[in-house]
C-alpha cells in the first residue's frame, strides 16, 4: 500500500479461486488487497493470469462470480472494465476482472470460478 | 512412453508472447525438458516490443512476466538467428525432439490498384515499425508534410496509427516512441485522418477500449455520417454483449457529430464507411507522391458482403497507410505452407508430431496478447501430450543447442544471449531516463549487438 498514515490491523480475508478442473484454491489475503494482489501474493497457479499487472488492459484476470456475491460487490465495473471483459472468453453475466476487485472484510470466505482458456481452434 | 533418462530438447523460433507462453507452459510441465528460443533480431518480445502503441505503455508489462520466463535455467535465449537464413528447419529438426514455429505474421497484404507504388503510401504495419524502431522500418519514407491521411482498414492496427498521427505531441514525449518518429511528428501537418473500411459499423474490427480513446481525444473531432448508422440501429438490441457495446459507443458517436461546418481549429477523425479504394492518384505539388485517391461506394449484400455500386468519389490523400491483412511468409521451404492464405496449415497447432505452430502463424493476425497466450497454451499442451506419450519419441538423446550453435559458429553467425539483452535493456533505460522516457530503443542491429558485448556504452 501506498499510504504514508499508519493504518489499523487489517483483517485477514478468505478467498476460494475454483479452476474449470474443479480443482479448489484456497487462500489468504487482507482486506484492500485486490484479488489479483491476492494470487499473486500466494503464487496461485493460475496461467496468463494478470499479464498487465492490473492495468485494466488484458483482461486475462477475469473471474466469475456467484450472483449472490456478484451484487454484493462494493463498485460496480466501470464502462473500460467492461471494455476489457468483452475480449474474455467465456463471459458471464456476473464476470469481472479480478484486479478491479478489492476485498472487504465482509467478502471474506468468497469463492470465485476461474474461466477455462479455451483453446481456441480458429486455424 | 519416453525414457526416464532422457532429456526432452525443445526449441522454439521467435519470441513473441506466442513463443513466451507456450515456453512457459513447457518448462512448467516438464520439468526435465530444455526450451531453447531463436530469434531474429537481437532483441526479444516480438510486438509486445515493435507492434504495441509507446502510449499503452501498460499493455508491455506482460514483458516481466516472459522475463521471469527467461531467466528460467531451463531456458535458453539465442537472438540474432534467422530460420531460413541462418539455420534451416532440417537443422533445427536434426537438433531437437521438437520445434514449435512462432515467427509471426508480418507480411502486409496489397491492395492491388492503379497507384499502389506512389510514394506515401505506405504499409500500417510498417509505420508502426517505423515509430516502435524496428530496424527494417527505421527509414521508412514517410513525409508527414501533409494535412490529409486515409488509413485503409478499420482494425486495432488501423485505429492505432489514426490516433499516433492525431495525438497532441506532448502525449507522446514520455513514451518510449522512437527519437526519429517524435521528431518527424512535432513537425506533422496533418489535420484529418479518414480510416475507410469497405463495410459498415457492424463489421469495424477495432476493440471498444481503443474507440473510447479517439473519442477521448483532445482537440480532435470524430465524425461520422448518420445515415451510415441507420439500418444499424435497430439491429443493436439483439447483438451479443461485445458488438453490443462497441455498436452503441459507435451510435454515440454518429449522434455527437457536428453537423454544419467543422471547427478548423481542431484535428478531425473521420470514420468512413462503405467504401474501397479504386485508384490512387499523383499530387499536383509533389512529384512521385499520392496526393488524392478514387473510392467506390459499396453496398452489403445478404452475406453481409461488400459490393460495389457504381457511385465513386474522390478524397484527397497526401498519406496512405494500408491495413487490410498481413499474412506470413514460408520461412523454409520444407515448412508445409498454404500460400494463398499465407500460414501454416496445422489442427490446434499441430503440423505433425514433432513440429508445431502457434500465435499467428497458426491463427493469422488476428486478435489480441490474450488469444496468442490461449492459443499459445493450447500449443504447448499439445507438445506436452506428444513427448509424454511417446508421439514424440524423445527416448534417444538430442545434441539440442550444442550442434546448432558449432552450425552458428561456423557460419560466423553472431548470437546475443539472455544477459547481452540484458546490457541492450540497461542502456535503453538509461538513454531513456536522461530524456524523461521510460526507454530509448536502440534501432539499428550494429548498435544493438555492439552495446549487447558491452560495448558502444550508453
Ligand atoms: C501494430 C500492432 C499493435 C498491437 N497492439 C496490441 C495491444 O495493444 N494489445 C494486445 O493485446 N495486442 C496487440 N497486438 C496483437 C499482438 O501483438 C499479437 O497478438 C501477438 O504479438 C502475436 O504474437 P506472436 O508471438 O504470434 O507474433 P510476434 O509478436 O510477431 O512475434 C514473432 C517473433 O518472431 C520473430 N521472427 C520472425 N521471423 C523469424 C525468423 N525467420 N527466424 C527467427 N525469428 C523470426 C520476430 O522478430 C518476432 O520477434 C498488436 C499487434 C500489432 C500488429
Ligand atoms: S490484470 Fe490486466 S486487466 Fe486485470
Amino acid at each position: 500500500s501506498s499510504k504514508t498514515q499508519p493504518l489499523p490491523k487489517k483483517e485477514i480475508v478468505e478467498v476460494t479461486f475454483v479452476k474449470a478442473n474443479g480443482e479448489r484454491i484456497k487462500v489468504k489475503g487482507k482486506e484492500g488487497d485486490s484479488l489479483l494482489d491476492i494470487v499473486v501474493n500466494n503464487s496461485v497457479d493460475l496461467d496468463g493470469y494478470g499479464a498487465c499487472e492490473g492495468t485494466l488492459t488484458c483482461s486475462t484476470c477475469h473471474l466469475i462470480f456467484k450472483k449472490e456475491d456478484f451484487d454484493r460487490l462494493p463498485d460496480k465495473a466501470t464502462d473500460e472494465e467492461l471494455d476489457m471483459l468483452d475480449l474474455a472468453y467465456d463471459l458471464a453475466d456476473t464476470s469481472r476482472l479480478g484486479c478491479q476487485i478489492i476485498m472487504r472484510k465482509d467478502l471474506s470466505g468468497l469463492e470465485v470460478r476461474v474461466p477455462a482458456t479455451v483453446n481456441d481452434a480458429r486455424s | 512412453s519416453s525414457s526416464a533418462a532422457s532429456t526432452p530438447k525443445i526449441c522454439i523460433v521467435g519470441s513473441g508472447p506466442a513463443s513466451f507462453y507456450a515456453a512457459q507452459h513447457l518448462i512448467k510441465t516438464l520439468p526435465r525438458a530444455e526450451v531453447d528460443i531463436y530469434e531474429q533480431l537481437p532483441v526479444p518480445f516480438g510486438l509486445v516490443r515493435f507492434g504495441v502503441a509507446p502510449d499503452h505503455p501498460e499493455v508491455k508489462n506482460v514483458m516481466n512476466t516472459f522475463t521471469k520466463t527467461a531467466k528460467s535455467p531451463q531456458l535458453r535465449f539465442i537472438g540474432n538467428v534467422t530460420l531460413g537464413r541462418d539455420l534451416s528447419l532440417r537443422e533445427l529438426r536434426d537438433a531437437y525432439h521438437a520445434v514449435l514455429l512462432a515467427y509471426g505474421a508480418d507480411e502486409d497484404q496489397e491492395l492491388g490498384v492503379n497507384g499502389e507504388k506512389l510514394s506515401n503510401v505506405l504499409s500500417a504495419r510498417r509505420f508502426v515499425g517505423w515509430y516502435n524502431g524496428l530496424p527494417r522500418d527505421t527509414d521508412l519514407p514517410v513525409d508527414l508534410n501533409v494535412e490529409e491521411v486515409a488509413v485503409l482498414g478499420q482494425g486495432n492496427v488501423a485505429l492505432d496509427v489514426a490516433r499516433i498521427l492525431l495525438t497532441p505531441i506532448d502525449r507522446l514525449k514520455n513514451t518510449d516512441i522512437t527519437e526519429h518518429a517524435l521528431e518527424a511528428l512535432s513537425r506533422s501537418r496533418v489535420r484529418r485522418v479518414r480510416l475507410i473500411g469497405r463495410r459498415g459499423p457492424l463489421q469495424v474490427a477495432f476493440t471498444i477500449k481503443e474507440l473510447r480513446e479517439m473519442l477521448a481525444l483532445p482537440d480532435c473531432i470524430t465524425v461520422c455520417k448518420l445515415q451510415d448508422f441507420e439500418a444499424v440501429r435497430p439491429l443493436v438490441p439483439g447483438l451479443e454483449r461485445p458488438r453490443r457495446r462497441l455498436t452503441e459507443l459507435l451510435c454515440k458517436a454518429a449522434d455527437s457529430s457536428p453537423s454544419g461546418d467543422l471547427d478548423e481549429s481542431k484535428r478531425h477523425f473521420h470514420l468512413v464507411f462503405f467504401r474501397s479504394p479504386l485508384s490512387f492518384y499523383p499530387s499536383p505539388d509533389v512529384p512521385h507522391a499520392v496526393g488524392s485517391m478514387k473510392l467506390v461506394v459499396n453496398q452489403l449484400d445478404g452475406q453481409q458482403q461488400a459490393v460495389p455500386t457504381a457511385i465513386t468519389e474522390t478524397v484527397q490523400c497526401g498519406l496512405v497507410l494500408r491495413s487490410i491483412g498481413y499474412r506470413s511468409t514460408q520461412a523454409d521451404p520444407a515448412l508445409p505452407f498454404d500460400t494463398g492464405r499465407g500460414r501454416v496449415p496445422n489442427i490446434s497447432g499441430v503440423v505433425h508430431p514433432g513440429l508445431y505452430v502457434a500465435g499467428w502463424l497458426a491463427t493469422g493476425p488476428v486478435g489480441v496478447i490474450l488469444s496468442t497466450m490461449t492459443q499459445a497454451f493450447g500449443v504447448g499442451r499439445a507438445v506436452e501430450a506428444d513427448v509424454c506419450s511417446g508421439r514424440v519419441d524423445a527416448s534417444q538423446a538430442r545434441p539440442g543447442h550444442t550442434a546448432v550453435a558449432k552450425l552458428l559458429s561456423d557460419r560466423g553467425v553472431t548470437t546475443v544471449s539472455w544477459k547481452d539483452w540484458e546490457r541492450v535493456d540497461a542502456v535503453e533505460r538509461s538513454r531513456g531516463e536522461k530524456v524523461g522516457k521510460p526507454r530509448e530503443k536502440i534501432v539499428d542491429v550494429q548498435e544493438m549487438l555492439a552495446v549487447s558485448v558491452g560495448a558502444g556504452g550508453t
